[in-house]
């Protein structure tokens, strides 16, 4: 099924993973795909680990990406991103937040968090670009923003052109004013920027 | 979450499975909409409260959302029941019945199965309601099919006076994909006609309405072989056909393009000529469902040669990378490789409670009082089982924590004569099905603590209102239970009921070891709300003097997710005791200020933000 496209967006429940998704769908909808948007997060508001499928394309059968098919895997933190690689094709790309979000059973001594997140990643053969999405939402003013960020990030890796994810981004803003608007289209050029600036930077 | 209710008719929208039963409800012109919050079903009365021109209500628990539905069937309206599979447990008392009676007004029940465990105590198939009450079942595969069989059971339900189940999971409910809408048509009922020998379900009346339900079941078998529903798709593949019911047929489509496949919408009664059609169609034939063998074992008992469960898993999710792999070793092919990388190993991250949850004082304490077994219950609080308090011992089903306490006590052996019993238990959750148990308990004098946990909202589906917090469906005033009250009307005495603060540790601490010392029921009533809703309010943030902090870790026992370890170290006390230290950090741009952590710090090393200007967050945080 190459005509469908598969993106993965995991994160942990709170850090709007599954908003993000949703607008991805929008875009892909706007642009006369079909769209499939799934997610296991029952519990995802208390901490817990969240990833969303998004499959688009001509037509959409089964919601679930098949490990080892995805496309592209955006992670809104550093070892979700991690925890997910199986999920993408040989010669997909990981765009991460260089972000750590460290659990209570971190803190409790329970277990231990990866030490270097991203060098995992790497070994795994998967293409990855880190940038730390929180950083630059927080020099925007609002960690809020690191949702915008973080779609700004994958813009340029989708079958459809960065602006019209841009337009999906700002209608849902539209009513918020358009103070918030501006913060939104700057928070989404800088995820893009950071993109393309780590990428440039050989591994 | 809201309402398609401009939508015009004919346009296309993104909606859950449960977004697009709730437009279909309301386009079928429902009169009443009655339901239990529950996941994966929760969206749908949510949604559906968002629509004009119906009432829509909480109900306190399913069984009685069903029978406040079955009433409106009888007035001759439309009516709609949704809940989650567990849900039907309790209210299959009602339908064992209804079955019987039938309705006048269409009637569907919206069953979720959670298919998968994603947040439930087990794993149930409700197509066996299809059997055990001898009604039919529409099982959807996505969101268009949910709202197209919702409209459709609706016609059926009428047409035949007979509930419909439209059996669902988590995979219908809570996937989002492309509706196409229709408009509404106002349905307006007939009006209760008194007809008892129909509706009065004495023995004498119920006999005579059996043959009716056996007949009515040949009916709908008759109109289930020839329904829209259940459609067979030729191939060219006819090595393995399949017949494949809900979310499976997608799984299937995917998989095998290629292969004859007959899809069942309309699964029970099952059409056994159309799955004769497809038997003879292929060399071999799978049936793909989820979760149990439901649709095989009955072709099996007609003699049809099937192969379902013996090469597909009894438990959890169908997905391609299940079914490719079982396919490919029927048929003797290599087993394809999915991902060449294996997963890599990180920490588990389990749902934790929120930052300044009022439960974290109640398990911070009950982690704290030494010989107690706890009986616990279903919401959020359940997480209290979990790291670092540890302090939740059993969970089985709404409101059990209070009959699982009560035969604790009685039943207890030797080895927990010291021992006391407490009770955890919700509000919604107490109100739900724990009423029964404690008044139970009072009755036949145990020797039980109960913490009624009220946090004014079903927390864990997301904070719905209910009748302890004051509001109803649609925000708006409603009376208020009184708790202290409502446990002395039960019979507990006056003196064993307190209402505490669970953010005053040393009050909580006291109350708790006094009461579980006195052999009789006490009541200890938390009274501090959900902080995500609105009646909470945030107070100033916190943060740790790190010169001051001495690592030892107190607080991080209380389990709030705003804490974090700075740096770790070991030290050897007076008495020779090596032990570590794990100096800490508030996150204070998520602290609310409740105090806890504040409470077991020795050294007064956490303090009230000071906030510079502008705002300082701290870096690494959540970009949420």
């Amino acid at each position: 099924m190459s005509d469908v496209t598969n993106i993965l967006v995991v994160g942990i429940g709170g850090q709007g993973v599954m908003t993000a998704t949703e607008i991805l769908a929008e875009a892909a909808i706007a642009l006369g795909h079909d769209a499939k948007k799934t997610e296991v997060a029952g519990m995802a508001q208390r901490g817990g680990v969240v990833s969303s499928h998004l499959r688009f394309g001509k037509r959409v059968l089964s919601p679930q990406i098949t490990p080892g098919t995805a496309d592209v895997l955006l992670g809104f933190e550093s070892a979700e991103a991690m925890r997910w690689q199986h999920m993408l094709k040989p010669g997909g790309i990981t765009l991460m937040n260089s972000a750590r979000l460290v659990p209570p059973v971190v803190e409790l001594g329970l277990f231990d968090y990866p030490a270097d997140p991203i060098g995992e990643v790497r070994k795994s053969g998967n293409k990855v670009v880190a940038f730390d999405a929180t950083t630059i939402a927080l020099d925007l003013g609002d960690i809020r923003l690191g949702n915008t960020v973080m779609l700004g990030a994958i813009a340029d890796h989708l079958p459809f052109s960065a602006d019209d994810l841009l337009a999906c981004v700002l209608k849902r803003f539209q009513r918020k004013g358009e103070k918030l608007v501006e913060l939104n289209r700057r928070a989404f050029a800088a995820g893009r920027a950071a993109v393309g600036e780590a990428a440039a930077i050989p591994a | 979450m809201a309402a398609v209710m401009p939508a015009p008719a004919a346009s296309r929208h993104l909606l859950s499975g449960n977004e697009a039963v709730a437009r279909a409800v309301w386009e079928a012109g429902v009169k009443v909409a009655a339901a239990y919050p529950g996941t994966p079903s929760t969206e749908m009365l949510e949604v559906i409260s968002t629509y004009p021109d119906l009432y829509a209500e909480w109900s306190v628990n399913e069984k009685v959302s069903l029978e406040v539905a079955i009433g409106a069937a009888y007035a001759g309206s439309r009516a709609f029941c949704c809940m989650k599979h567990v849900g039907m447990n309790v209210a299959s008392d009602a339908l064992m019945t209804l079955t019987l009676t039938g309705v006048i007004g269409g009637l569907v029940i919206a069953i979720a199965d959670d298919v998968g465990l994603s947040s439930s105590q087990n794993e149930q198939d409700s197509r066996y309601w299809g059997r055990f009450a001898h009604v039919p079942v529409f099982e959807p595969a996505d969101s268009q099919e949910a709202y197209e069989m919702t409209l459709a059971a609706y016609e059926l339900s009428e047409k035949f006076q007979v509930p419909v189940i439209l059996r669902m999971t988590t995979r219908i409910n809570h996937v989002k994909s492309l509706v196409t809408v229709g408009e509404r048509v106002p349905h307006t009922g007939a009006g209760f006609r008194k007809e008892p020998g129909r509706f009065v379900m004495v023995p004498g009346n119920a006999g005579k309405r059996i043959p009716l339900m056996f007949q009515r079941d040949a009916d709908l078998r008759a109109v289930a072989e020839t329904s829209p529903l259940n459609f067979i798709e030729d191939g060219s593949d006819k090595r393995v056909g399949f017949i494949a019911s809900g979310p499976a047929y997608m799984h299937v489509k995917e998989s095998f393009p290629n292969a004859p496949v007959l899809k069942l919408g309309f699964s029970c009664p099952l059409p056994f000529a159309k799955c004769r059609e497809l038997v003879a169609m292929v060399d071999q034939v799978v049936v793909v469902e989820e979760v149990e063998p439901l649709i095989e074992t009955e072709l099996k008992a007609q003699g049809l040669k099937v192969l379902g469960k013996e090469i597909l898993p009894l438990q959890g999710e169908l997905s391609p990378n299940v079914l490719k792999p079982a396919i490919a070793k029927l048929l003797g092919e290599p087993v394809p490789v999915l991902s060449p990388v294996v997963p890599l190993p990180v920490f588990p991250r389990p749902p934790t409670m929120c930052v300044a949850c009022p439960h974290l004082g109640v398990y911070y304490t009950l982690s704290q009082v030494r010989n107690l077994n706890i009986s616990g219950d279903i919401g959020c609080y359940t997480l209290g089982a979990g790291h670092p308090w540890n302090a939740l011992d059993t969970c089985v089903s709404m409101g059990a924590s209070m009959g699982v306490a009560l035969g604790m006590d009685k039943g207890r052996g030797e080895a927990d004569k010291d021992k006391r019993v407490v009770a955890v238990i919700g509000d919604s959750t107490f109100l739900h099905m724990g009423m029964q148990g404690l008044l139970d308990m009072v009755y036949n004098k145990g020797n039980v603590t109960v913490l009624l946990l009220d946090n004014r909202a079903v927390g864990m589906t997301g904070g719905q209102n209910n009748p302890g917090n004051g509001y109803g469906l649609h925000g708006e005033e409603a009376p208020r239970v009184d708790f202290a009250k409502l446990v002395a009307a039960l019979g507990v005495r006056e003196e064993r009921i307190h209402v505490v603060n669970p953010y005053e540790l040393p009050v909580l601490f006291k109350t708790i070891r006094d009461e579980t010392k006195v052999p009789e029921v006490s009541v200890i009533i938390t009274d501090q709300p959900c902080v995500l809703v609105k009646d909470y309010h945030k107070l100033k943030p916190y943060e740790v003097i790190d010169e001051q902090c001495t690592g030892c870790g107190n607080c991080i026992d209380v389990g709030c997710p705003a804490i974090h370890v700075t740096r770790r170290g070991k030290e050897v006390k007076p008495s020779g005791r090596e032990v570590d230290l794990a100096f800490v950090r508030i996150e204070t741009s998520v602290c609310t200020g409740c105090g806890l952590c504040v409470q077991p710090c020795g050294p007064k090393a956490i303090v009230h933000h000071v906030p510079t200007s502008p705002i300082q967050l701290v870096k690494g945080g959540c970009p949420a």
